[in-house]
C-alpha cells in the first residue's frame, strides 16, 4: 500500500471518498509520524486522540453519506489557536499549563468541516520572530539540510524552519501532518513556508476571524492555511475563512469557491514586478529563481510589466513600530491574575507582582518588543514614532493600489535568503528582523499573498517566490501560484535523517 | 536620538516587566540599534498624509441589545472565567492586599 502520510489534503479527501482506505488508517499514519519526529521539535502537545476521534467520524460519516469538505483529514494546530479542553500556550512560560474553556472560530470551522487534530505546533513565542528560536519550549528544527557538511546528514548544521510558524512548516515538510494552520503578521506563513518548501497563504486582512487566536499585533494579524501545494491551501482557506461577528475587522463577503476556480491559465492577466525589491547584494540564487519565476509566468499566458513601489524601504522600519505598539498594548493583558503565570514575590504588592510575572513568563523576544512598543506610544514620542508610521503604512498601501492600476498580481521573492542555520541570526535582532522585507509591505496593506516553492539553490534549500494580490482576490494569488507550481515541477523533500 | 539607562529603566517600570542591572544594560545596545534604523523614517515627506486606522476599509457594527445573544461570549460563565486564574478565592480573582 501506498505510505499515506505522502498524501496531499485533496489526495486524502478524494481517496477517503472513494473508499481506498479509511480516515482511521490516514490518522494513524500520521500520529506514527508524529511520534517518530521528536527531533523536530515541531509539536508543544501531540493529540493522537483527537485525530482518531475525528477520523472515526469521518467515517461513518462515509457510510452514512454524509461527508463533509475536510472529512478524515487529520491537520496541525499552531499553538496560538485557542483549542477547547487542550493546552494553548503561544510557545510561551507565560500561557503554560492554559487550557482554554473555548474553542477559536478558525479551528472550530475547521472541526466542523471533519478535520481532525494532530496536535498544537510550535512556534515563535507570541509569533514573534523568524526562525522559531524564541519559543520557551526549544527551538523546531527543519527537516532540511544544507547538501554540505558531512557525510551523515544527522551531524550537518540545523536549520531553521522559518517562524512564526515554523511548527507549522517543519511538520508539513516532515510529513508529519498534510496541512497545518498558521498565522500571519509580517511573514509568519509565507517565510517559514518558502524555509522547507511548501506553499501558504495569508488572506486578505480580514478574511479569517481573529477570535481565539492569541493576539499579537491586531491590525496585521492573519490566519492562513500551510500545505504541500496550492489546491490543498486553497480547500483549507474555503473552511477556515467566513465571516464572524465576533471578530470587529472580520469581512462580511461570502467565501469563494476558490478550489473550483483554480485555473494556471494567465492569458490577458497582467503581472508586477517591482523595481524596488531588486537588492543589492542580495543572494544571486534568490535572483535568478525570481527570474525563473517570471519566465514561467509568461510561459502561462501573462504579461509581465515593471512596476514601481517607492516606499518599499520604509516598510520594515513602520512595521517595527506599529507591530511592537499593538504588541506592548495586547499583552498587557498578562498581569498574573486571570490567567498564565503567576509569580507573586515573598510580601510584594500588586505592582510588585505584575512586575516580576512579566519579567518570569515573558522572553527577551517578546520583553524587547513590548520595551520598543512602550516607548513608541509614550507621552512625547507618540507623534515622532508611532504616529509617523502610521502616515508612512497609509503611503504603503497607496503604493500597491497605485501598482495595481497597471498589474493584477505582484511577483516578488518571498524570503531574502533561503534558510539560515539556528543561531546564525539570534546576535543581532536586527539582522533577523530584515529577512522580513519582502514579506512586511503586503502585510502593512492587508493584501492577500502566498508563498510557493520555486527550486533548490546551490545548498540544495527550497527557495520560495511570493505573489501578492489586490485585497479580495485571493483567486489571482492562487491561480498564479498554480501557474509557478506546474511550471516549476518542486518534487524535492527533505531526506529523513530525524 | 539614543536613550540612556534611566530611560530603560523607565520604560520597563512602564511595561511592568522588572529588569535586572544586567538585562538593561543589554538592552540599551539593543533598543539603540533598533531606534537608530527606525528613524529614518523621519526622512519620508508624509505633508498631507493622514496615518493609517484600517488597512481594509470596514465599518463598526454594532450588535443587536439582546442579553446572552451568543452564549459564548455572553454572562453566567463565572467557572469558566475562573478556571484558568492562578490564585481564584470564593469566586473571584485574587491578588495580593492592596490596603495596608
Amino acid at each position: 500500500m501506498t505510505d499515506l502520510t505522502n498524501l496531499t489534503v485533496a489526495g486524502i479527501r478524494d481517496g477517503h471518498r472513494a473508499g481506498d482506505f479509511s480516515a482511521v488508517e490516514v490518522a494513524e499514519a500520521f500520529s506514527a509520524n508524529v511520534a517518530g519526529a521528536k527531533a523536530l521539535n515541531a509539536f508543544i502537545v501531540e493529540t493522537p486522540e483527537h485525530a482518531l476521534t475525528a477520523a472515526k467520524a469521518a467515517d461513518a460519516d462515509r457510510a452514512a453519506g454524509t461527508l463533509k469538505p475536510l472529512s478524515g483529514v487529520p491537520i496541525g494546530m499552531k499553538d496560538l489557536f485557542a483549542t477547547k479542553g487542550v493546552q494553548t500556550t503561544a510557545a510561551s512560560h507565560m500561557l503554560e499549563g492554559f487550557v482554554p474553556p473555548y474553542e477559536s472560530t478558525v479551528s472550530q470551522k475547521l472541526w466542523d468541516a471533519g478535520a481532525g487534530m494532530l496536535g498544537k505546533l510550535n512556534l515563535d513565542q507570541f509569533a514573534m520572530g523568524s526562525s522559531n528560536e524564541t519559543s520557551y519550549f526549544g527551538n523546531v528544527i527543519s527537516p532540511w539540510r544544507r547538501n554540505d557538511g558531512g557525510p551523515n546528514l544527522k551531524d550537518r548544521a540545523a536549520l531553521a524552519p522559518g517562524g512564526s510558524s515554523g511548527g507549522s512548516s517543519s511538520a508539513i515538510a516532515a510529513r508529519l501532518c498534510p496541512a497545518a494552520t498558521g498565522t500571519d503578521t509580517g511573514g509568519s506563513i509565507r517565510q517559514p513556508a518558502a524555509f522547507v518548501g511548501i506553499s501558504g497563504i495569508k488572506p486578505t486582512y480580514g478574511r479569517c476571524s481573529r477570535w481565539g487566536i492569541v493576539a499579537f499585533a491586531s491590525s496585521l494579524d492573519q490566519a492562513g492555511p500551510m500545505a504541500r501545494d496550492v489546491r490543498d491551501c486553497a480547500i483549507m482557506l474555503e473552511v477556515m475563512a467566513g465571516f464572524d461577528a465576533k471578530d470587529s475587522t472580520s469581512l462580511d463577503l461570502p467565501v469563494p469557491n476558490w478550489e473550483a476556480a483554480l485555473s494556471s491559465d494567465l492569458k490577458g492577466k497582467k503581472v508586477g514586478i517591482p523595481k524596488e525589491y531588486r537588492l543589492e547584494g542580495i543572494d544571486p540564487d534568490i535572483d535568478a529563481m525570481w527570474d525563473a519565476g517570471i519566465a514561467m509566468l509568461k510561459d502561462a499566458g501573462a504579461e509581465v510589466v515593471e512596476i514601481s513601489l517607492p516606499h518599499t524601504k520604509y516598510a520594515l522600519p513602520a512595521y517595527y513600530i506599529i507591530a511592537p505598539a499593538e504588541a506592548s498594548s495586547n499583552l498587557a493583558r498578562y498581569d498574573g491574575v486571570r490567567y498564565g503565570l503567576r509569580d507573586l514575590p515573598q510580601g510584594a504588592g500588586l505592582q510588585d507582582m505584575y512586575a516580576a510575572t512579566r519579567a518570569e513568563g515573558f522572553g527577551p523576544e517578546v520583553k524587547r518588543r513590548i520595551m520598543i512598543g512602550t516607548y513608541v506610544l509614550s507621552a512625547g514620542f507618540y507623534d515622532a514614532y508611532y504616529t509617523q508610521a502610521q502616515k508612512v503604512r497609509t503611503l504603503i498601501a497607496r503604493d500597491f493600489e497605485q501598482a495595481f492600476a497597471s498589474c493584477d498580481v505582484i511577483l516578488a521573492p518571498t524570503a531574502p535568503s533561503a534558510a539560515f542555520g539556528l543561531g546564525e541570526k539570534t546576535a543581532d535582532p536586527l539582522s533577523m528582523y530584515l529577512n522580513d522585507v519582502f514579506a512586511v509591505p503586503a502585510s502593512l496593506a492587508g493584501l492577500p499573498a502566498m508563498s510557493v516553492p520555486a527550486g533548490l539553490n546551490r545548498e540544495g534549500l527550497p527557495i520560495g517566490l511570493q505573489i501578492i494580490g489586490k485585497a479580495f482576490d485571493e483567486q489571482g494569488v492562487l491561480n498564479a501560484g498554480l501557474a509557478i507550481e506546474e511550471r516549476a515541477g518542486f518534487t524535492a523533500r527533505a531526506e529523513k535523517w530525524w | 536620538m539614543s536613550i540612556d539607562q534611566a530611560t530603560v529603566r523607565k520604560i520597563a517600570s512602564l511595561a511592568r516587566i522588572a529588569i535586572s542591572d544586567a538585562e538593561a544594560t543589554a538592552m540599551e545596545g539593543e533598543l539603540n540599534g533598533i531606534l537608530g534604523w527606525v528613524e529614518q523614517l523621519g526622512e519620508v515627506d508624509v505633508t498631507g498624509v493622514e496615518p493609517m486606522t484600517a488597512v481594509i476599509p470596514n465599518s463598526l457594527r454594532l450588535r443587536d441589545d439582546v442579553i446572552n445573544a451568543d452564549p459564548l461570549t455572553g454572562g453566567n460563565r463565572r467557572d469558566d472565567v475562573l478556571a484558568n486564574a492562578p490564585a481564584p478565592q470564593h469566586g473571584f480573582f485574587g491578588v495580593p492586599k492592596v490596603i495596608e
